[in-house]
């Protein structure tokens, strides 16, 4: 390790497992790409408008939450024992990097959003020695104001020019994508844009997507010019920007979200095809391992399952050579615990599935043609399954996000040292009683978690009614009955 | 219906002894009671003669399974997985960390743990019923829309935030109901208020768009149409016939958890300081006692396997198809 490069990567279990889902999601975008099924059900989440603004608003965190996986530690500028090069035990991440002045800039204690005097008094010594009872000024929260009584006036300019900003982006990233998409379909700019703006480009909602693109822009230059002289959401009780805080938190999320999904897939995939295509002892067998698992309080077996990784990990205190590795660590084992608690329901569905797919005359027939088990499910039965799989993930996702901040509360769930909106709040929540309140994390894990998971379950439902079959049956049986509108909310059953 | 009440329970005894099985091997042989005991000492400072001591005192001591040291049936009785496990059968949890009877501390706790969760089940049932037959009424309408994003908007709040939201405007800022707190007797009405508000909304969203996809499948069907055909009013078909037919669904998700009222809520309970078994099971799980968490798993999942028979019992009491085949 001689070498003079100022970092070393380092790759965490969950970031290893992250680009292994996103190769994942890759191949089956592929395969989504050649399947004609597949592709039209897509169409069909494009063409929606909830779909398309939802899946802006999720492509977001999602970026957000890459960025923060790609781990490095940073070099020291001191040389270590023998001249080598020695590396800061600091894991940082790639958004530590672009986001740096929300991380470095810390203060003292709380301080409230956008302010620039501390939330509490304290005794300051005056430069002609008399001392004084008064709010002082923060280290680094309007810290450019010769007087912080100039707040309300320089924050509102700065608002206002970074709304400006927002809205010009905003109206050349529009242009830019409609100039893009009049390029690729080879028609006039006039006539791409009024097909945007009427809705009727036919396929993808581009209107959806530039709107939603749009207020996103809108409301982040605004901050993202703010957040460079004041702190915009508020300081923690250790002087963190609480923005950042809330940033940090979105891969925690995602991450739990996703990698469970990742870990029940196998188990739920696996049994559950054989349980329904094999029936007998096979059937009976894998119905009694998830009947017992599921007759457990899920709550409880989480709880069971994290005391005893605690237990490990307490008892083998130099398994892990910094504390970000220890937490991620922990946070890869509470994702395999969920996954191992929350398997079965999928697997039950895939077995009713199988049960009634095995029936079918194609299968029989590749029955009697003597193609093998094998071959039967993987070219005949997990097609049609798919969908039913891409259903559960998505419709998991926000569940997963909510359950993170509740085990946290409980005290199962992420380490006390890694950033999530469950700590957060838990957190805030001994602050409720202080008076004045400190709000602002609440808040701010508040909203970011609103956005999250109703983005996330607005797209799970656009995403079912465009593959799940069963929904377009509901919609025809509404055209029996006696509708009094157009069908209009069929849609969002 | 007697035959087939058996089966069903007869069924049951295989799934219990797998759930026993399970936390045996969870909680005895992935971590050793060696690991348990210098956690509980603290990792750093601790003497192999001060693990011995800790596991005498708890009865962890003992081989897991069979007991070469002992004579007769002892060989198998005298062994952790008796004394820890197959006890549980006969509801004997034995003792918690700091001594006490942790049966005793079960039966003491599930009336505030009831007292909270049987409120908030009856209410909530009643009220998400009422707003998703009234979706249901509107249905098509910018009424029935505006339900159901607002019903999705509720579902993606965490309870937490309702939870604490209520204790700040409710508690804090009108001062209509005490902050948290229990007492016994009569005197507990002013502390239930705020949970069991809290708790019927925050279940709301979610609870009101599944009864509302329930009924709307049940319109679809035929006899729907031909109540209308007859010309019964539209509050008479919703209430007469859809309601009824709804049941078995709705029966499929509200009988099985009845029994597990029991528990309590972990959050609610935390959050309210009732000192009910979800609180005993968060005490726990701060204080790392294992022998609370697994009894309680245990307890959890013989209510869970209650309520599946309970389920079985109560389809066939709504549907003649059930009790006579």
């Amino acid at each position: 390790m001689s070498d003079t490069s100022t970092f070393m990567p380092v790759l965490l279990w969950t970031d290893a497992l992250v680009f292994l889902l996103v190769g994942v999601l890759c191949l089956f975008a592929w395969s989504c790409w050649r399947s004609e099924n597949l592709r039209r059900g897509w169409a069909r989440v494009a063409a929606s408008g909830i779909g398309m603004g939802s899946a802006v608003v999720l492509a977001l965190f999602v970026a957000i939450g890459l960025l923060d996986s790609l781990h490095f530690r940073p070099a020291l500028d001191k040389p270590g024992e023998g001249g080598k090069v020695a590396y800061s035990v600091d894991v940082l991440s790639v958004l530590d990097v672009l986001v740096a002045p929300l991380r470095e800039r810390r203060e003292r204690t709380y301080s409230a959003p956008l302010a620039a005097v501390a939330f509490q008094k304290e005794t300051i010594e005056r430069p002609d020695g008399t001392q004084a009872r008064e709010f002082p000024r923060l280290r680094h929260g309007g810290a450019h104001l010769a007087d912080p009584a100039d707040a309300p006036a320089d924050i509102a300019w700065r608002a206002a020019a970074g709304l400006l900003a927002g809205l010009v982006a905003a109206a050349a990233f529009c242009a830019l994508w409609i100039g893009l998409l009049a390029l690729s379909r080879r028609s006039s700019l006039r006539v791409t844009l009024a097909d945007v703006l009427h809705g009727t480009s036919g396929g993808a909602n581009w209107r959806a997507f530039l709107l939603t693109a749009s207020v996103l822009l809108v409301l982040a230059a605004p901050i993202a010019v703010l957040s460079m002289q004041y702190h915009v959401l508020g300081t923690s009780k250790i002087g963190q920007s609480v923005l950042y805080l809330s940033l940090k938190s979105i891969r925690t999320s995602l991450v739990i979200g996703t990698l469970t999904t990742l870990v029940l897939m196998p188990f739920a995939v696996l049994l559950g095809i054989a349980a329904g295509y094999f029936k007998g002892w096979v059937d009976d067998l894998i119905q009694y391992v998830y009947t017992t698992i599921e007759s457990i309080p899920s709550v409880l077996l989480i709880a069971a399952g994290v005391l005893l990784i605690q237990v490990y990990m307490e008892t083998r205190p130099g398994l892990f050579e910094t504390s970000a590795q220890r937490a991620d660590f922990r946070l890869l084992m509470l994702c395999v615990i969920l996954g191992l608690a929350n398997w079965t329901g999928l697997c039950r569905l895939l077995r009713g599935e199988a049960l009634k797919l095995r029936e079918l005359e194609y299968v029989q027939a590749a029955h009697a043609f003597g193609v093998s088990h094998w071959r039967i499910i993987v070219r005949h039965l997990a097609p049609n399954m798919l969908h039913i799989v891409l259903i559960s993930a998505v419709m998991g996702f926000s569940g997963l996000v909510l359950a993170e901040a509740v085990l946290s509360y409980v005290g199962v769930g992420v380490d006390p040292s890694m950033i999530s909106f469950g700590t957060m709040i838990n957190d805030a929540r001994l602050e409720m009683a202080r008076e004045p309140m400190v709000w602002w994390s609440l808040m701010a894990a508040f909203g970011f978690m609103l956005a999250l998971v109703l983005a996330a379950n607005l797209f799970a439902d656009v995403v079912r009614d465009a593959f799940d079959p069963r929904s377009t049956v509901r919609r025809a049986g509404f055209r029996i009955g006696p509708a009094r509108m157009p069908d209009r909310a069929g849609g969002s059953a | 219906m007697i035959g087939y009440l058996l089966r069903r329970l007869l069924y049951a005894i295989p799934i219990l002894v797998g759930v026993n099985l399970l936390t045996f091997a969870l909680f005895f042989m992935v971590n050793t009671p060696d690991d348990m005991a210098r956690m509980q000492l603290g990792v750093k400072r601790v003497t192999p003669e001060a693990i011995e001591d800790w596991k005498r005192e708890r009865g962890y001591d003992r081989p897991l399974f069979v007991n070469a040291s002992a004579e007769g049936t002892a060989r198998f009785t005298d062994t952790i997985f008796f004394d820890k496990s197959v006890r549980l059968f006969v509801f004997d949890f034995g003792f918690s960390d700091d001594g006490r009877d942790i049966g005793r501390e079960i039966r003491e706790r599930m009336g505030p743990s009831l007292a909270i969760a049987l409120p908030v089940f009856v209410l909530g049932l009643f009220a998400y019923l009422c707003a998703a037959l009234l979706l249901v009424f509107f249905r098509q309408t910018v009424l029935d829309l505006a339900g159901v994003v607002a019903c999705v908007v509720l579902m993606s709040v965490s309870a937490m935030f309702y939870i604490i939201g209520g204790q700040y405007l409710v508690s804090k800022a009108w001062r209509l109901a005490p902050i948290s707190g229990f007492a016994d007797g009569a005197a507990m009405v002013p502390f239930l208020l705020l949970p069991v508000v809290i708790g019927v909304v925050a279940g709301l969203g979610s609870s009101t768009r599944w009864y509302r996809t329930i009924f709307l499948d049940e319109m679809a069907r035929e006899y729907v149409r031909t109540a209308r055909a007859k010309g019964l009013s539209e509050i008479r078909v919703l209430f007469g016939h859809v309601l009824r037919n709804a049941m078995i669904p709705i029966l499929t998700g509200v009988v099985v958890v009845i029994p597990s009222l029991f528990l309590g809520s972990l959050l609610f309970e935390s959050f309210f300081g009732i000192p009910g078994l979800g609180s005993y099971t968060i005490d726990a799980i701060n204080a790392q006692d294992f022998g609370v968490v697994r009894a309680m798993v245990f307890l959890g999942s013989v209510l869970y396997i209650l309520g599946l028979v309970l389920t079985d019992l109560s389809y066939a009491w709504v549907d003649p198809r059930v009790r006579f085949s």
